[in-house]
């Protein structure tokens, strides 16, 4: 990767206070913890892994729809979070985000085409014959026919109204795409309809792409790198189909498995998922994965483990990998 | 397969109320469950297939549902038709159900042991403490870790696999034959979701359940399924057995469903279907995958396709396709 990156994140923190109040004390959730991943232009990066891992969160930070605690995004050489408010406002004409639910995402008050002007007019345009031309081509692009700009959002279906999200965000011309679950609300034959779409708008318009998913499946046909999370931190990240083919980390290795196939000769064998995933609160020490990892090993109850790359383009964080390996330690495995 | 069904539906039609005129949501449907068996049904949003499952239940919504026609056996015991007082009691003891949002089939004001132990009461009469005791014996059966500390614990301090766990264990209390499973992994994590599925199959063994699972996942039917039934559109479009359907799948629906499903173990190019479902208010003379369908021909736009048997055990609805091999 030579290339310089349209998007890098380093050191990224978000800790969150829940509860406390007259005679208890908040407990601090660690949502995200020193999330560090690039994405290179036109490149598209699947952020995956299960409820509360910090997926989510991670997307919202680089837009500071939610503010870090720490790090840097660095956004076409600009970091974001040094931003002041109206800098960073006329930033996200060139990075929008798309959300999950197209039915609470969108003003039901609103029609399709005050939907879509009002980015347009957040961001100083004024002649409306250019704003009326440009929700046009904005609706053209997802497929949507010409006159939804005066229908509301209830006269839709889901994946119509997932489209209308997307105009949302292509209407400004944006070089980078946040999705966010953006198909999870959706059928799979509508799935796969906005799937295409997005592939086909990233493959005509040069966009770079951030996917959030717990989808394997989907980020296998969208991104060229995927980067797992894990109680807040990247456990592993590597191109492609590499990841799923050969995953590295214990943790990717129960997600790939755990993933439904459809193919009745390929039943898992399910005994291997140990336990839940803890709570944010009460992290574990050393690997937090360690509780429910079939590989565990004395040391990695004690010691956190550096994300390393392992070979070009993988990067994992595991004692299994790391430098002194598997070898030198004794294997607790029952 | 000489033993009878436990459940066996035949030609049901449901229809709901909407605008002042009744419309089928379901039509038709034919479906034999053995024991020992999961028989799932496969579908997108509004195919009929929860439909399907409350219509088991005796669960439609009263004023705006209603069986236009058909027969539910189970166990050899007509239900359509049964007063709600005999139906009280089949349901729990025979058939049970369980739904996709564990939180909201709960009561979030009741410790869980409480509410596993009114379902042992209700159907089995037993004294208040050994109801407590069998409900703790099924708490420890569903794989809740440390259940006797935890009967006392209150619907919202469980996970989300935990709750359903507790909902299998409330629907399992009356040892029914017949257990209705709706969706009941869809809001979980997929590590979760594969404990859950391990946990359903288990189950079924050990009791001989005969299962109706529910789901739009075709990975879960791969994962859980004997035998499955496809709906479309208010209707069986094919069933077969689970390796059959996905080694070869017959209706041109089933093949678009797989094609436009991007799976996590191959690359290639997802084919999404054209088009959308047709509502419930537009139900044409013809096959009602047709307009969306590349076999179709100019009979399946004018003439409704019957379920034809292509194979033992195995049916397909359409005219394509529907010949002997």
């Amino acid at each position: 990767m030579s290339q310089t990156p349209i998007l890098a994140v380093k050191g990224l923190v978000k800790r969150f206070q829940v509860g406390g109040g007259l005679f208890s004390r908040p407990a601090i959730v660690h949502a995200v913890e020193n999330v560090a991943f690039s994405v290179p232009a036109q490149g598209s990066l699947g952020l995956v892994g299960e409820s509360g891992c910090g997926k989510s969160t991670v997307a919202r930070s680089l837009l500071r729809l939610i503010e870090p605690d720490a790090g840097e995004v660095v956004f076409e050489g600009v970091d974001l979070l040094g931003l002041s408010k109206p800098r960073i406002r006329s930033v996200r004409q060139h990075l929008q985000i798309i959300f999950q639910d197209p039915y609470a995402s969108l003003n039901p008050r609103r029609t399709v085409a005050q939907t879509l002007t009002e980015p347009l007019k957040v961001h100083g345009l004024q002649s409306s014959s250019e704003i009326n031309a440009r929700v046009a081509a904005a609706l053209a692009e997802v497929g949507l026919p010409a006159d939804s700009a005066r229908r509301y959002p209830h006269e839709f279906s889901g994946g119509q109204r997932q489209r209308i999200g997307i105009a949302r965000a292509l209407v400004l011309a944006p070089r980078f795409i946040v999705a966010d679950e953006p198909v999870s609300a959706l059928d799979v034959s509508v799935q796969a309809q906005v799937l295409k779409l997005l592939d086909g708008l990233r493959a005509r318009h040069g966009l770079s792409f951030l996917f959030v998913s717990h989808d394997l499946g989907v980020v296998r046909h969208i991104c060229d790198r995927v980067a797992v999370m894990y109680l807040g931190r990247v456990i592993e990240e590597a191109p492609v189909p590499d990841i799923f083919d050969q995953p590295l980390h214990p943790y990717t290795q129960m997600l790939r498995a755990a993933s439904p196939v459809p193919d009745p000769k390929a039943r898992f064998a399910l005994p291997r998922i140990i336990g839940e995933i803890p709570s944010a609160v009460n992290l574990p020490s050393g690997c937090a994965f360690h509780p429910r990892c079939p590989d565990a090993m004395p040391r990695c109850s004690v010691e956190a483990p550096p994300m390393l790359e392992v070979a070009p383009g993988r990067r994992v964080a595991c004692h299994l990998h790391s430098a002194s390996g598997p070898a030198e330690n004794s294997r607790a495995r029952p | 397969m000489t033993e009878a069904p436990i459940l066996e539906i035949r030609g049901l039609s449901v229809e709901f109320r909407s605008e002042g005129a009744w419309h089928a949501a379901v039509r038709g449907v034919d479906l034999a469950i053995q024991r020992n068996q999961t028989h799932a049904i496969v579908g997108e949003s509004g195919s009929g297939k929860s439909v399907t499952a409350l219509a088991v239940m005796g669960l439609l919504p009263q004023q705006s549902g209603r069986i236009q026609s058909g027969s539910i056996m189970l166990e050899g015991r007509e239900l359509i038709g049964l007063s709600e007082q005999v139906l009280d009691k089949i349901r729990g003891k025979q058939v049970a159900m369980i739904f996709q949002e564990p939180m909201t089939a709960l009561n979030p004001t009741m410790p869980v042991g409480q509410q596993i132990a009114e379902a042992v009461r209700a159907h089995r009469c037993c004294d208040a403490s050994s109801a407590w005791n069998e409900a703790q014996r099924m708490l420890d059966l569903v794989r809740v870790p440390s259940a006797a500390q935890r009967m006392r614990d209150y619907p919202h301090q469980f996970s989300g696999g935990m709750r359903q766990r507790v909902m299998i264990a409330i629907a399992l209390a009356c040892q029914p034959r017949l257990l209705l499973a709706d969706e009941p992994t869809t809001a979980l994590d997929v590590t979760i979701q594969a404990q859950v599925l391990s946990l359903i199959e288990d189950l079924k063994r050990e009791y001989g359940l005969a299962v109706m699972f529910i789901t739009h996942n075709l990975g879960v039917v791969a994962l859980i399924a004997d035998c499955v039934s496809v709906m479309y559109a208010g209707e069986i479009v094919e069933t077969a057995s689970v390796n059959e359907l996905f080694a070869a799948p017959k209706h041109p629906y089933t093949e678009a469903l797989l094609a436009s499903m991007p799976r996590v173990d191959r690359d290639g190019q997802l084919e999404p279907i054209g088009g959308i479902v047709p509502s419930i208010r537009e139900i044409g003379a013809g096959c009602t995958f047709a307009p969306r369908c590349a076999l179709a021909i100019e009979r399946c736009h004018s003439m409704r396709p019957p379920l034809m048997e292509v194979a033992p055990e195995r049916t397909v609805r359409c005219w394509v396709r529907g010949v002997a091999a």
